[in-house]
């Protein structure tokens, strides 16, 4: 007689039902989506270089060698500078070289001339030029690079003001970079109301909400920013017509968004946990904002990333046809302003070197915003 | 399809009348016009004579109306002072700071912007649909990251940049003419064979430079959704029985994934208008572009609210072009009224 035999191991009846259905689900959704989002190497990284990008702007002051718009006479477009380590064959250090512009009675232009006997240590962490104001909260020398002492540091060249352009390029950053922001906040809250209102309520609202899409998704973009950049009044001052742009530049931008939300909402109400509330007597904000939105802001989020190119393009493009900012203020479109004139490009080529910068980061929110919106949606 | 067209021009109309009211409010949203700004300088430098002149024209172009009543004169629904003269009239207004009308000014100008924007169209679609495909096709392989890279780069360099790198290095290392649309002889000449393939050597440039971006849009779409049907089971059945690789492709999946592909292109052409007007005022051609900036910048009323109407129609025509392909192309749109949401 074969004995019966019973494993000890206690039994879970519940044990099935405990096993996830796909084994990668096993956390909150906000780690699934870090998860996910880790896995893009290139956006991931294109969202760190945007961090810090931005973590850097309320410090360019410190970080750059020159204010944005200090004017050295004596260098009126020179060329990059280099910077040598070795001098006849013995380390020194990152340093340049002298440089004197003289001007060329053949080409009838300015030619530089390089003094390579005497190499100039640059000074890091040093104190030079003008003070500038740290932060807003005082004001200070103190700068990360300086040219040695009597001698200049132009890594990118300047410009035909005898300005220099990595300094302009980092100063500029703070412009160009928040303007697409502003630009997206506008679009976003545009976009939200009139979506929201058009797929929740339906009807007239949702008929007029889509006719009106339908006008502003045909209307060419940068001709209108044009004509509406060009009603801000003369006497404005810089700040107030950067705000005026980055608003114009967001009011064309929301049919896009609208529509997404409008879509969303249209899905959403269907679904038998806004039914629930609705018949529990929540108000429809209540039903929006508890029920619905955490639902779809995360598909808005990146909607919302990858429209922010756009926006620092259009700054990029109004500014340099000098419709957008106006000096003092420093953009990277205002800097190419400058190359409108073909001749000036020609011969000082490196007066294009702020659209490195434009190109760079437009790839990266590019990047960034495709990463975002696959993982935003871990469960598919 | 008769009715799926009157219906879709009927929007195109509405829309289009909108667009047209929207324009005139943003060019008179800045206080004062060219007159009033000329009025003030000559009071400046005491030319009462002039004055005169620039209030009577205030009086004749009824600018100190109420913007709608201007407005309504303008299109010319409501009598001005030489009675209904507006847009429905013919009578495109006048440009101020020319002192000519601006249907003189703007005549040879908007058919060229016209001719510019529609070899960008054209370009689009020569360039995006072979690549796109090829990319999809070859997905993962060299080509496709070739493709990929350069759809990326054209998404991200501003039009105008690239306008400016061809004019400097385009002209040195490939021959290209670059700058205007016809060789200097021939402008104010009446059109002709030699002036006709002037003006096509000409467009290389300005097309490639406007087209490339919404190019590399597009391409990435349809490689997207080529790649979605590619893999599905009735490419495999076909491939089961035999059907050669090229009509294998060409005949069902490039279908399925050319709808989205048309579609996108109307949603293009605001974007390739709006580059061709970047992108003119770069490379000086001919077109409107130049004049609107200038326009806008001397707040010349008419001639901006024209131009600009001009440049809306340009891209409504655009989407009209690409919606009735689409209706062409799928029966159930054509059929069915109105289109989901995509």
């Amino acid at each position: 007689m074969t004995e019966h035999y019973v494993s000890d191991a206690p039994y879970d009846p519940e044990a099935d039902r405990q096993v996830l259905d796909r084994a990668d689900l096993d956390a909150a959704t906000w780690v699934l989506v870090w998860r996910r989002f880790r896995r893009h190497k290139l956006g991931f990284a294109c969202g760190i270089f945007l961090a810090l990008v931005y973590l850097a702007l309320p410090f360019v002051g410190f970080l750059a060698p020159y204010g944005p718009n200090e004017i050295h006479e004596d260098s009126i477009n020179a060329p990059p500078q280099g910077v040598f380590f070795t001098h006849a064959g013995s380390w020194v250090g990152p340093s340049t070289y002298a440089v004197e512009m003289v001007p060329d009675r053949d080409t009838f232009t300015m030619r530089e001339v390089v003094d390579d006997t005497k190499p100039m240590p640059l000074r890091f962490l040093a104190a030079c030029g003008k003070p500038h104001e740290f932060l807003g909260l005082f004001e200070t020398r103190a700068r990360l690079i300086c040219p040695a002492e009597g001698g200049t540091f132009h890594l990118l060249g300047t410009d035909r003001l005898g300005r220099d352009i990595f300094s302009r390029i980092l100063w500029g950053a703070q412009l160009s970079m928040t303007v697409g922001l502003i630009g997206v906040t506008v679009s976003f809250v545009i976009g939200l109301v009139l979506g929201g209102m058009a797929g929740y309520f339906g009807g007239w609202i949702d008929a007029t909400v889509q006719r009106a899409i339908e006008v502003f998704r045909s209307l060419p973009e940068l001709p209108i920013w044009m004509a509406l950049s060009a009603a801000i009044p003369v006497n404005w001052g810089p700040i107030s017509v950067f705000i005026m742009i980055s608003v114009i530049l967001g009011l064309l931008d929301w049919p896009g968004l609208a529509r997404a939300v409008r879509s969303k909402f249209l899905a959403l109400r269907e679904e038998d946990y806004v039914k629930a509330a609705e018949l529990m007597g929540a108000k429809p904000s209540r039903i929006i904002r508890a029920h619905m939105m955490p639902n779809f802001m995360s598909h808005l989020i990146a909607s919302a990333t990858l429209a922010i190119p756009a926006m620092i393009l259009g700054e990029t493009a109004l500014s340099f046809l000098g419709l957008g900012l106006r000096p003092p203020a420093v953009s990277w479109g205002m800097m190419l302003n400058d190359a409108l004139n073909l001749t000036a490009v020609e011969i000082y080529p490196w007066i294009l070197t702020p659209m490195v910068p434009v190109i760079l980061v437009v790839l990266a929110f590019s990047f960034l915003g495709d990463a975002l919106r696959d993982a935003l949606d871990p469960y598919s | 399809m008769i009715r799926y067209l009157l219906r879709r021009t009927g929007t195109m109309l509405v829309t289009f009348m909108v667009i047209s009211f929207l324009v005139f409010l943003i060019i008179n949203l800045p206080p004062g016009n060219i007159l009033t700004n000329q009025i003030a300088e000559m009071r400046a430098s005491g030319e009462e004579a002039s004055i005169a002149k620039a209030e009577q024209l205030i009086e004749t172009y009824s600018l100190d109306e109420p913007v709608v009543v201007q407005y309504l004169i303008w299109v010319g629904a409501w009598p001005g002072s030489h009675g209904f003269s507006g847009l429905l009239q013919g009578d495109f207004g006048w440009s101020f700071e020319l002192n000519r009308p601006v249907i003189d000014v703007v005549g040879e100008y908007a058919a060229l912007t016209a001719i510019v924007n529609l070899a960008a169209l054209i370009f689009v679609y020569l360039v995006a649909l072979p690549l796109g495909t090829i990319a999809a096709v070859k997905a993962n392989t060299w080509i496709d990251y070739l493709a990929g890279l350069i759809g990326y780069i054209g998404l991200a360099t501003p039009n105008f940049l690239l306008a400016l790198i061809l004019l400097t290095y385009g002209a040195r290392y490939f021959d290209l003419p670059i700058g205007g649309l016809m060789a200097r002889e021939f402008e104010d000449q009446p059109m002709s064979w030699a002036k006709f393939q002037s003006i096509l050597v000409h467009l290389i440039a300005p097309t490639i430079v406007i087209g490339t971006s919404g190019a590399a849009v597009i391409m990435r779409r349809l490689r997207a959704n080529l790649m979605d049907e590619l893999y599905k089971p009735y490419v495999e059945t076909a491939r089961a029985k035999g059907v050669p690789p090229v009509k294998r492709i060409i005949r069902y999946p490039l279908r399925m994934a050319l709808n989205p592909f048309v579609a996108d292109i109307g949603n293009l052409a605001p974007q390739l208008v709006s580059g061709s007007v970047m992108v003119s005022v770069v490379m000086s051609l001919p077109t409107l572009g130049p004049i609107l900036l200038q326009a806008l910048k001397a707040q010349d009323i008419f001639m901006s609210a024209f131009i600009l109407l001009f440049v809306a129609a340009l891209t409504l025509i655009g989407m009209l072009i690409s919606d009735l392909l689409l209706a062409l192309l799928d029966p159930r749109i054509r059929l069915g009224g109105r289109r989901k949401a995509a």
